[in-house]
């Protein structure tokens, strides 16, 4: 077991820090973007309860590293640019 | 990427895949922008948001006890405004529906009633989530749950779902709103005006949850469109506690049956075709009262 130091009133300057959970390893089903169909309306990205999209000039990009794939960004995508396929590991 | 790209609730939360209450914050806290304190009370956002020594929150927080969300944000409002930092600063309380409707009532009545500038905000999945599921004042009509199972000799929980948007408004506090996350823009702009508003204001935001309700963890924004398409949970807002001149915001032209709605969670599984009809009955009733 990792040992933790406890600051005083577990007070936690380190802002952000969950970032170093990946929840990737969750995920059972994964998300895969066409980017040709994509129309960049960007409702993937802000329905994601886990900010694993990003924007791109193209589109969107997966951080597969938070992905829980939940599957809400493929059911969502208006013009069915989003499909989920089996996670192999 | 533009400044509302920015993630002020950070990956790697430990919420459930599909989880509602992760949606609801990041706009939120978007909403609010980086100038701004949060407190919130025990219950799925502080237990998935907060796993010690790491935390999710790119803004200062502060962790209340399971009543007292409101309390101390009023205490943080009052600091900022003795050291004259309240116009710079932005102050939001977070709180589950049983850290809301039931255990911290009495502070957040508290904190509207003494006209705090505060945004309180209830993230509402109709359960005590985080300790397994337990009924609450907001669970509605008809749903199982683990101290209101269904069986042979109940319907699961017996009482309607306690108003919670309307009795806070009839603080008179200067801006009460309902929204949820299937309907964005309506979640974004009534965040931006609950928190842009001076004084109190509450912000009731209607979240599914995968694992409470049964149900698919993509279905999350299905459902909760569904929940505005067929009247279930109404989008409103009220200004000054005017709730008899409230505003609905988005009003479907053609209300869907309810059964739409009811049979994509298993936490209504076991309701019958007369169970149902009452359910829409009631809420027709509802419709009715809000005008459409
Ligand atoms: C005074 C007190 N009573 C009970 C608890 C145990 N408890 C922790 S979280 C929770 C449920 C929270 O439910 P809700 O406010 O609806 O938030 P959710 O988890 O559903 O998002 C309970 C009962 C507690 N922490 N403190
Ligand atoms: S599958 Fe879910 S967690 Fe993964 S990117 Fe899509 S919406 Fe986000
Ligand atoms: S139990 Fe429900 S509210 Fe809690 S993290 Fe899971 S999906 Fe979210
Ligand atoms: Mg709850």
């Amino acid at each position: 077991m990792t040992k933790v130091k406890i600051t005083v009133g577990a007070i936690n300057k380190d802002a952000g820090s969950s970032r170093r959970y990946k929840t990737g390893g969750w995920r059972t089903m994964k998300p895969e973007v066409d980017l040709e169909k994509c129309v960049s309306c960007f409702k993937c990205f802000d329905y994601c309860p886990d900010g694993a999209i990003k924007k791109t000039d193209e589109g969107i990009e997966y951080d597969l590293d938070y992905c829980k794939g939940c599957g809400i960004c493929a059911k969502e995508c208006p013009v069915e640019a989003i499909v989920m396929v089996k996670e192999e590991k | 990427m533009t400044g509302e790209d920015k993630e002020l609730f950070a990956s790697g939360h430990r919420a459930c895949a599909g989880c509602g209450e992760g949606t609801a914050v990041r706009q939120i806290l978007k909403a609010a922008g980086p100038n701004t304190i949060a407190t919130v009370c025990t219950g799925c956002l502080e237990v998935v948001s907060t796993g010690y020594p790491e935390t999710a929150w790119e803004i200062p927080l502060i962790h209340a006890a399971f009543e007292n969300s409101a309390s101390v944000a009023s205490g943080v409002e009052v600091a900022l405004k003795q050291l004259g930092k309240k116009d710079d600063v932005k102050v939001v309380a977070f709180g589950g529906d049983g850290g809301t409707f039931d255990i911290g009532f009495q502070a957040l009545s508290g904190m509207l009633e003494r006209g705090h500038d505060i945004t309180y905000v209830c993230l509402d999945n109709e359960a005590y989530m985080n300790t397994g599921i337990q009924r609450c004042s907001s669970t509605p009509y008809g749903a199982s749950t683990t101290t209101s199972p269904a069986g042979k000799y109940s319907i699961g929980e017996q009482r309607p779902k306690k108003p919670i948007g309307a009795i806070c408004a009839s603080h008179d506090i200067p801006y009460t709103a309902t929204a949820t996350i299937a309907y964005m823009s309506d979640l974004k702009k009534k965040a931006k005006k609950a928190i842009e508003t001076k004084g109190p204001s509450f912000l009731h935001v209607f979240v599914p949850c995968p694992t409470g309700w049964r149900h698919a963890s993509n279905d999350t924004i299905e459902i909760s469109r569904l929940a505005v398409e067929t009247g279930i949970f109404v989008l409103w807002e009220a200004e000054d506690g005017d709730i008899c001149n409230l505003n609905v915001t988005v009003k479907p032209k053609k209300r869907k049956p309810v059964e739409e709605y009811l049979k994509t969670q298993r936490r209504f599984g076991h309701l019958s075709e007369e169970d149902v009809k009452k359910i829409q009955a009631d809420v027709d009733e509802k419709c009715e009262k809000y005008g459409f």
